[in-house]
């Protein structure tokens, strides 16, 4: 007996109950299906946020002003005036602090920004030179904010894509032209390439200034609203974040950590819980979808048992002209892998399907999991064998007499 | 030559405590080339006998040999290898498979042997030629009579050149016309050498036989060929 043979003549059988085999199916469909959406969704979100942290920057750490400590009163972070430029100095040039590769004090606040025609209220930064080092920034034409320009207290200004197309039109270039921020006038001297956004605010929505112009000129402030450091290499955040924060306490005259008026915080940190956030809500979603994929299997066994009762008969008489056990073992166990398999091929689709229209709807990007696909082929085929195997063993057990006797 | 050895045959069927006596104690030798026909009322145990002779099913006690196989002793894969190559198998409801054409039933039997494909459809397109079906076989079991289906089963019962062809009440479900049809097949079947073994309760079927095995209560009342000719000539049925 050939197994090609098996095959079409197991098509052929369940072409016959069309509906009922439809509905088996679904079971297994509906089970792979949603198991494939859910790894892939799941996949593409820790994608998007390994992304995010590449982004980002890995080696990144922010100083925030305003205390850590979560018992008591706590001010508004960035209502706090501790953070200094000479702290900032003080990280770079400390013998103590080994683990920093860049420090680039910041200071941001929302200004009204306008040009001839057009107005716009956006995220003004105060920044220094290694700011686009710091935070990975790229150049879509002209040149970054200068050593130079921080030095002379020049008003030039880096804007961002979104800045652009606000103010003067999608696909303009208004290199050299002028805006006015806050009522003074800048020229623009850059435009950053796009980082896109999402989840954590507009990052083509700012304007770089150089931060001596931002605090003198712009806002008339001498404090910083947030260091960004670059650490030597991902695996020393942490003694980075140790090391940098003794500096502060120390320089901020505080005698420990509970005192402190800033925190340090790791972008990875955060990323790694928001990661591991997905990570587990996708594990219980997946086992969830596993469960379906249960019920599913059970469906299949049962359409298998109704089956063989039906052709008990046909069972008989094969088994009167020669069948073995193993024969008819062989096709009834086809059968249902048959039936589990296209359900799987279909469900396989029908995930693929829904994580597409997904991630197009959403921003999360959509990924083709490979593993998902192999484990539905796979999965699929087990639970024919699993679900199978029993009542393909009862329809080989039937005694051929008992079999033809049967009305 | 026998091509039949039955020693002492008996089938007790036990259900619960109470056990009924189906066949007790039969013997008798069917030797190649007979065509014997056996009769009996319902519940004589003729249809556990030929049960037994189709290697269907196993005796309680006694010996069964088969063109010289002890089939009382043999595992459920020997048996179906033995119903597969020596018993050629005639039923009272054809026992077609329905979805298929004749064609496809006829190659069934050959399916299992592990015939390949193409000697399997030459020989099963010979044997629907030899019982007048040339022009049928790519019809399914709803598309013909009944006189026909059962040509479909001779035929599919003979693809294996079995040792002895086993037929169970084979006119009991097809009009009188043609019946007379399918036992003048059986008839030729046995001029040219088959062995041939067929339960009937009819006497006018019987006839066709050679030899007439009669079983009442589980035993062989009577064997053999003449008195049931007086019958049938007492009865009048020609």
């Amino acid at each position: 007996m050939e197994y090609s043979e098996v095959i079409s003549e197991s098509f052929g059988n369940m072409l016959i109950n069309k509906l009922r085999t439809g509905l088996a199916a679904l079971g297994i469909v509906i089970g792979i299906g949603s198991v494939i959406a859910l790894i892939s969704l799941g996949q593409a979100t820790q994608q998007s946020i390994q992304d995010r942290i590449e982004d980002l920057g890995a080696n990144l750490l922010t100083i925030n002003p305003g205390a850590q400590r979560t018992e008591g009163v706590r001010g508004a972070a960035g209502g706090v005036t501790t953070l200094t430029l000479d702290d900032a100095n003080s990280i770079k040039t400390s013998h103590q602090i080994t683990t920093i590769r860049n420090v680039s004090p910041e200071f941001s606040r929302r200004a009204q920004v306008t040009t001839g025609g057009a107005n716009t209220n956006t995220q003004i930064i105060g920044v220094t030179p290694v700011y686009a080092t710091v935070h990975k920034i790229t150049m879509d034409s002209g040149s970054f904010i200068s050593e130079r320009d921080d030095l002379g207290m020049t008003k030039v200004a880096v804007i961002g894509l979104q800045v652009v197309s606000d103010l003067f039109g999608v696909g303009s270039a208004p290199i050299g032209q002028s805006i006015k921020i806050a009522g003074k006038t800048f020229a623009i001297i850059g435009i950053t390439a796009s980082k896109g956004g999402t989840g954590f605010g507009n990052q083509d929505d700012i304007i770089f200034v150089p931060l001596s112009t931002a605090q003198k000129q712009l806002f008339g402030i001498d404090y910083l609203s947030s260091i960004a450091l670059e650490a030597k290499d991902s695996d020393v955040m942490t003694d980075a974040q140790t090391q940098v924060g003794y500096l502060l306490l120390a320089r901020h005259h505080l005698s420990d950590v509970t005192q402190a008026d800033f925190s340090i915080m790791s972008q990875q940190d955060i990323l790694n819980t928001a990661s591991s956030a997905t990570g587990t809500f996708t594990i219980l979603l997946s086992g969830i979808a596993a469960i379906s994929l249960l019920v599913g299997g059970i469906g299949i066994m049962n359409i298998m048992l109704v089956t063989v009762t039906e052709r008990t008969r046909e069972i008989g008489l094969r088994k009167a002209l020669g069948a073995k056990k193993k024969d008819i073992i062989t096709q009834f166990l086809i059968e249902a892998i048959i039936l589990t398999f296209s359900g799987g091929i279909v469900g396989m689709l029908l995930g693929i399907l829904i994580s597409y229209i997904i991630s197009n709807l959403t921003q999360v990007p959509f990924v083709l999991s490979v593993q998902a696909i192999m484990l539905a082929i796979g999965v699929s085929a087990g639970i024919g064998i699993l679900f199978g195997w029993y009542p393909a063993k009862r329809a080989s057990d039937l005694q051929p007499i008992e079999a033809l006797r049967y009305e | 030559m026998n091509i039949i050895h039955v020693s002492r045959l008996s089938k007790i069927y036990t259900t619960g405590t109470v056990s009924t006596i189906a066949l007790n104690d039969v013997s008798f030798d069917i030797k190649k080339g007979e065509f014997v026909a056996i009769m009996g009322p319902s519940g004589s145990g003729k249809s556990t006998l030929m049960h037994l002779l189709g290697a269907l099913d196993a005796p309680t006690r006694g010996d069964y040999v088969l063109d010289g196989e002890e089939v009382s002793k043999l595992t459920d894969d020997q048996l179906a290898d033995i119903r597969n190559r020596k018993i050629g198998f005639v039923f009272q409801a054809f026992n077609l498979l329905p979805r298929y054409s004749a064609l496809q039933n006829v190659m069934l039997p050959m399916m299992y042997a592990g015939v390949p494909k193409i000697e399997r459809r030459e020989r099963a397109k010979k044997f629907l030629t030899m019982v007048g079906l040339a022009d049928r076989m790519d019809h399914t079991s709803n598309q013909l009579s009944g006189g026909q289906m059962q040509r479909v089963a001779i035929a599919r019962s003979l693809v294996m050149n079995p040792s002895i062809l086993l037929a169970d009440e084979p006119t009991g479900n097809i009009a009188s016309a043609q019946a007379v049809e399918i036992m003048e097949i059986f008839q030729k079947l046995n001029k040219e050498g088959h062995t041939i073994i067929m339960i009937t309760h009819e006497l006018d079927i019987a006839k066709y036989a050679k030899r007439i095995i009669h079983i009442k209560d589980g035993k062989i009342i009577k064997d053999g060929k003449g008195y049931m000719q007086r019958r049938i000539r007492a009865s009048g049925v020609q």
